[in-house]
């Protein structure tokens, strides 16, 4: 285990050195100018070298490749252009948003699309194992800024059931619930399809083991075989899928959060986009993707402390 | 050495006819195949099919609401919204089919290479695969088109590093399966070259399978461009594409809902249509591709 733990880790490492690489490479080195890109094409020469100076873009290569690692290794990613903040705090600040939202779409995935893929993989081929499997393909198809849209067109503009913008009044959790009702739909309605599939074909896999034959024959009840003895398993490789959710997640939280207007790393990312807010970008990208690589690494980890089998095919 | 070359490639070539006609036997295969022919029909015979030129203003039909002249109502700027939807798929298929083409060149070629290469190559390689594919889909999309701006081609080069990583490791898996396998070593053994040895023995028994998998990328790409258009980073203005017309039904959201409508529901037509499809055919092919047994 322990070796398994490291040589993941070392991977990890490796893929976020070579995120930041990747990044660097994106800002530094493709073609187009920070600088135009940041000041706009009105831009003088004398604020264009200012801001060059100031963002050491005068330096050799090699030098602004340390300076931004370095930086990032000592958390600092930067300065915000228009407010002059540092970037990590104002990225930091808006993480907590987004986290609830990934956590609630998440939560409510897993509370209905686990049991139902389960109901379908024990009454396999029945009319309603039929119809969650249509629906399930169907809704893992839609994208979730077009669910988003719709939500917000049916459930807030035409109904008025539920609020269309922000995140709800701070310190009123019941209001912050009602405003992130719509989002979490939107971004976790294609999990719960993705979900009920997964749970449906791992659970019809492990109810064909000999240990649930075995236990069969044993003429133990069939709710302690199924609840006892294979949902336990059965939903092993839903854990691997949530770390890699949060990724998939992280994307559609951006686009709930720019249609409702939430606030969050989605609507930063985007509003810093169209303000030319170029450090505030790049930090945003490192930070989520940062997360992103830590959440699929613990999902991995977690999984192979859970189940030995994983870890034996993994060395 | 050519008549056993051709004989596997037999092999692999004939459940793939027969995988089509079964996957006619399944009714979602054939619904997700009437909804993607109607998609190419509509997408080939746009011009025929809109009765309106998708960029023509009438400024004093704006928010019309569906009627005989204008099927599913009129825009903000009172241009034909059914005539924008029918052209947005044809923007829709212009970015989806190069993008997915140039990927699975690239994933051939990484591919191939990985699979077939020293350890320590490989090792590298799937280094570089999973890295670029550890950025969030989303993230990496706004921080190209920050950059590169918001284009057609940014979003068929966003496209590009997404899949390309992906094909070539399913690729790679596929290709270290077979480079021990009798016929492989064989070849090497009668001194083919390694051009000769992955292009005529290698590739032609793992591209079936292949194909069925990127074709269902499809959708994916499709959705790609919508989204990178719906946030205003892909297909510029007026140019009418499925994301945009989205974007302006949220703009309009509270003026008419027919704009939100005829961008979503396009979407929502060809991902399901290429899903049902290509999940139907996938499972005639070969039943063990399915992810989910």
């Amino acid at each position: 285990m322990l070796f398994y733990a490291i040589n993941r880790l070392a991977l990890a490492i490796a893929i976020v050195v070579v995120v930041i690489a990747v990044l660097f490479c994106m800002i530094y080195v493709i073609p187009g100018d920070p600088v135009r890109i940041a000041l706009g094409p009105l831009a003088t020469p004398e604020m264009a070298a200012s801001f060059r100076a100031k963002m050491g873009l005068d330096q050799p290569l090699w030098v602004q490749f340390i300076r931004f690692f370095s930086g990032i290794l000592t958390g600092d990613l930067g300065t915000d252009i228009l407010s002059n903040r540092g970037v990590a705090t104002s990225v930091l600040e808006q993480l907590p948003f987004t986290l609830t939202l990934i956590a609630s779409s998440m939560l409510w995935a897993v509370a209905i699309g686990i049991p139902l893929g389960c109901y379908a993989a024990i009454h396999r081929g029945s009319l309603l194992d039929r119809i969650i499997g249509v629906l399930s393909v169907a809704v893992i198809a839609v994208p979730s800024f077009v669910v988003a849209v719709y939500a917000l067109l049916i459930f807030a503009v035409h109904l008025g059931w539920f609020p269309a913008i922000g995140a709800g009044r701070r310190g009123e959790p019941l209001d912050q619930l009602h405003h992130l009702v719509l989002p979490s739909l939107a971004v976790g309605l294609g999990w719960v399809g993705y979900l009920a599939r997964v749970v449906r074909a791992s659970m019809l896999e492990v109810m064909g083991e000999n240990y649930i034959r075995t236990a069969r024959a044993f003429g133990l009840p069939r709710r302690t075989i199924v609840y006892r003895y294979a949902l336990p398993i059965a939903v092993l490789p839903t854990i691997t899928l949530l770390g890699i959710g949060v990724g998939h997640m992280l994307s559609g939280a951006v686009f709930a959060e720019i249609v409702f207007a939430r606030p969050g790393v989605g609507k930063l990312v985007y509003d810093a986009i169209n303000a030319r807010n170029y450090p505030l970008v790049s930090g945003t990208v490192l930070i989520t993707t940062g997360f992103y690589v830590l959440a699929t690494l613990m999902a991995d980890l977690f999984v192979a402390g859970l189940d030995p089998r994983v870890r034996a095919s993994l060395r | 050495m050519s008549v056993q070359a051709s004989d596997s490639a037999a092999v692999a070539r004939a459940p793939g006819l027969t995988a089509v006609s079964r996957g006619f036997a399944d009714p979602l295969g054939r619904i997700g195949f009437a909804l993607v022919l109607l998609l190419l029909l509509a997408a080939v015979f746009a011009d025929v099919i809109s009765a309106y030129e998708p960029t023509k203003m009438l400024p004093r039909d704006r928010f019309l609401g569906p009627s005989y002249e204008h099927l599913l109502g009129t825009d903000q700027l009172g241009r034909d919204l059914f005539s924008r939807m029918i052209h947005g798929g044809r923007v829709a298929l212009m970015v989806a089919f190069p993008a997915i083409g140039i990927s699975l060149a690239l994933g051939i070629f990484f591919g191939l290479a990985s699979g077939y290469a020293p350890k320590w190559l490989d090792n590298a390689l799937l280094l570089v695969f999973d890295a670029i594919r550890s950025f969030p889909t989303v993230m990496l999309a706004l921080a190209l088109a920050t950059i590169i701006g918001p284009s057609l081609q940014t979003v068929v080069l966003v496209v590009i590093l997404f899949s390309a990583p992906a094909y070539a490791r399913i690729i790679r898996t596929q290709t270290l399966a077979l480079r021990n396998a009798e016929f492989v070593l064989a070849s090497v053994a009668t001194g083919a070259s390694i051009w000769r040895v992955l292009g005529v023995h290698i590739l032609p028994n793992i591209i079936g399978p292949i194909l069925i998998l990127v074709s269902m990328d499809l959708p994916v790409v499709i959705t790609t461009e919508a989204g990178m258009s719906f946030l205003g980073l892909g297909v510029r203005p007026p140019t009418p594409s499925w994301g945009s017309i989205l974007n302006d039904g949220y703009a309009f959201i509270r003026e008419s809902p027919w704009l939100a409508i005829a961008g979503g529901l396009p979407i929502i037509i060809t991902t399901i249509g290429f899903t049902f499809l290509g999940e139907s055919l996938r499972d005639a092919y070969d039943p063990k591709l399915r992810k989910d047994g």
